[in-house]
C-alpha cells in the first residue's frame, strides 16, 4: 500500500487537501498513516497550547481613544491611494503600457491604410509580448546578480539584501498582475514559469534583510536547483520570437504603393 | 486550535451592521468608524499577536491596522466584509513590522518565554494537574522551542501558519496577504508546518520518530 506523503496529511490536517475523501479513506485503513497523522498532531497541539494574553474587555476603547487623534477629518478617495509613493512605481509600470498600447495603435492605424488590417487581439497580444518581455529580462538580471553573489559561506557575516528585496517587491507587483493576464488568456506555459518566478521573488522579499553568507548561498542554489533562470530566458526568448511575429513588417511608402497600383 | 467561530446568523448580521458603520464613516460620521474599531480590535490584535509574538508589536500593529483602514475606506468595495479587510492589512503590516524587528527577535525570544512565568504556562496545565519538578522543566524547555521554531519561520511561512492554522482563514485569503497564488500559499503553510515538525519533534513525541514518508509498506 502506498502511504501519503508528509505534504498530503498536512494538508488534510489543515483542512486544504484536494483529495481529502481519497486521504480519509486511506487513513481508515492505514495505521502507519494514522500514526504518523497523530504525531502531526501532537506538535500542533503543543503550538496551540501558546496564549494570546487577553488586552481586556475594553481594549477597542483603548484603541480607538490612541488613534482617534491621528484619523484625518475624513478618509481619503479612492484615487489619493495611487499617488501614495510605494504606488507610484506601478503606477509607471501603468503609464508605460499605456504609451506602447498607443503607438501598437498608430502601427495598426497605419497598417490599415495598407490594408492589413490587425485585430485587436493582436494589439493586445503585442502589448503583453512587449511589457511581459521587458519584466522578464529585468527579472534575468535580476536573478543573474544574485547568482553571481559569491558570499563565503563560512564567514559570519551578515550580508545586507535590503536592496535585493525592494527590487523583488517591485517584480512582484508586476509579475502578479502578468500572471493573472496570462492565467485569462490561457497562457499555461507563460503563467507556470511567472508563478514560479513569484514564489522564488517572494522569498527573497519575505527574508530578514541581512541574511548570514550561508542562507544567500541557499538562495542561490534555489535559483539553480529551480531551474527559474533557465525558465525565465527560455519564455523570454520566446516572447522575443512572438514580438517578431506580431510586429507588422513597415508600411510601404505613397510612392511605392502608386506605383503597384499602376501596376 | 484555539478559534472563535460566531454562528452564520451572527457572522451576517455583524457584516451587515459593519456594512452601515463604513456607508456612515465615509458620509463622514467618524463615531460610525469607532463602532468597527471597538467590535473587531480583538480579533486583530490575536492575529497581531501571533504573528509578531510581543505584545507592543501587537498593539502597534493593531492600531496601524486601522489607521490604514480608515484611510483607505474609499477604496474599500465588499463593504460586508470589513473584518476580513482590516485583517488582511494588519498581517500585510504585522510582516513590515516583523522585518523591522528582527534585530530585536533574538532578544525577545528569551523574555517571551519568561513574561507570563510558569504558574501561567498553559502547557503546564494542559498535560497534568499536579506537574512534577521534571514535567515542569520539560514544559518549560517545549514553550522556548516553540517561540524559537516560530521566530524561525520566513515572515510569510509564520503569516501563512497564523493565518491558516489558528485564524482559520481561507487560502485564497492568505495568498492575497503574501501576493502570490493560491498553489504557492497552500505551499507555504506546507513549509511552515513541516518545520515547525522537525524543530519541534524531538520535544513534543518522545521517542517518537517521523517515518520517511510516502513510502511503500
Amino acid at each position: 500500500m502506498k502511504h501519503m506523503t508528509e505534504e498530503q496529511l498536512i494538508a488534510y490536517k489543515e483542512g486544504v487537501a484536494a483529495q481529502r475523501a481519497m486521504i480519509a479513506q486511506h487513513l481508515a485503513a492505514c495505521e502507519e498513516c494514522r500514526a504518523e497523522l497523530e504525531r502531526i498532531e501532537a506538535v500542533l497541539a503543543a503550538l496551540d497550547t501558546l496564549s494570546v494574553p487577553n488586552p481586556g474587555d475594553d481594549y477597542g476603547r483603548h484603541v480607538w481613544q490612541q488613534i482617534a487623534p491621528r484619523l484625518p477629518e475624513r478618509p481619503a478617495r479612492w484615487w489619493q491611494e495611487w499617488f501614495e509613493p510605494r504606488r507610484l512605481g506601478a503606477l509607471g509600470a501603468i503609464a508605460a503600457l499605456l504609451i506602447i498600447a498607443f503607438i501598437a495603435g498608430r502601427i495598426t492605424k497605419r497598417d490599415h491604410l495598407g490594408n492589413e488590417v490587425a485585430t485587436k487581439e493582436q494589439i493586445r497580444e503585442r502589448v503583453l509580448v512587449v511589457a511581459v518581455g521587458d519584466h522578464l529580462s529585468k527579472s534575468e538580471m535580476f536573478l543573474v546578480e544574485l547568482s553571481n553573489a559569491q558570499p563565503n559561506p563560512s564567514s559570519e557575516r551578515l550580508v545586507n539584501i535590503s536592496a535585493e528585496q525592494r527590487r523583488a517587491e517591485d517584480l512582484l507587483e508586476e509579475n502578479r498582475l502578468y500572471r493573472q493576464t496570462a492565467l485569462q488568456e490561457g497562457d499555461q506555459v507563460m503563467a507556470s514559469t511567472l508563478d514560479e518566478l513569484e514564489r522564488f521573488l517572494l522569498d527573497v522579499a519575505n527574508s530578514p534583510d541581512e541574511i548570514t553568507p550561508a542562507q544567500l548561498e541557499k538562495i542561490r542554489q534555489k535559483i539553480e536547483a529551480r531551474g527559474i533562470l533557465f525558465k525565465v530566458r527560455v519564455v523570454g526568448k520566446e516572447l522575443q520570437e512572438r514580438q517578431k511575429v506580431t510586429t507588422p513588417a513597415p508600411a510601404q511608402n505613397d510612392s511605392t504603393k502608386t506605383e503597384r497600383n499602376k501596376a | 486550535m484555539i478559534r472563535m467561530q460566531p454562528s452564520v446568523e451572527n457572522t451576517q448580521t455583524i457584516a451587515d451592521s459593519d456594512a452601515v458603520a463604513v456607508e456612515r464613516t465615509l458620509a463622514g460620521d467618524r463615531d460610525a468608524f469607532r463602532v468597527l474599531v471597538e467590535r473587531h480590535s480583538h480579533n486583530v490584535f490575536r492575529l497581531a499577536y501571533r504573528m509578531t509574538r510581543n505584545r507592543p508589536d501587537a498593539e502597534e500593529v493593531v492600531q496601524e491596522a486601522f489607521l490604514r483602514a480608515y484611510q483607505k475606506l474609499g477604496k474599500f468595495e465588499a463593504r460586508a466584509n470589513f473584518g476580513t479587510w482590516v485583517y488582511r492589512i494588519a498581517a500585510n503590516y504585522a510582516i513590515d513590522r516583523m522585518r523591522q524587528r528582527k534585530k530585536d527577535e533574538a532578544r525577545k525570544v528569551e523574555p517571551a518565554v519568561r513574561e507570563e512565568g510558569i504558574e501561567n504556562d498553559p502547557v503546564a496545565l494542559v498535560h497534568d494537574a499536579a506537574p512534577t519538578p521534571e514535567r515542569l522543566a520539560h514544559n518549560v524547555e517545549l514553550r522556548k522551542q516553540m517561540e524559537i521554531a516560530l521566530a524561525a519561520l520566513s515572515y510569510s511561512e509564520r503569516t501563512a501558519f497564523v493565518m491558516r492554522h489558528w485564524e482559520g482563514c481561507a487560502i485564497e485569503e492568505i495568498a492575497t496577504v503574501l501576493k502570490s497564488s493560491s498553489g504557492a500559499a497552500k505551499n507555504t503553510v506546507f513549509r511552515a508546518v513541516q518545520k515547525l515538525r522537525l524543530a519541534l519533534q524531538p520535544f513534543v513525541g518522545r521517542g517518537t520518530q517521523a517515518r520517511a514518508m510516502g513510502t511503500e509498506s
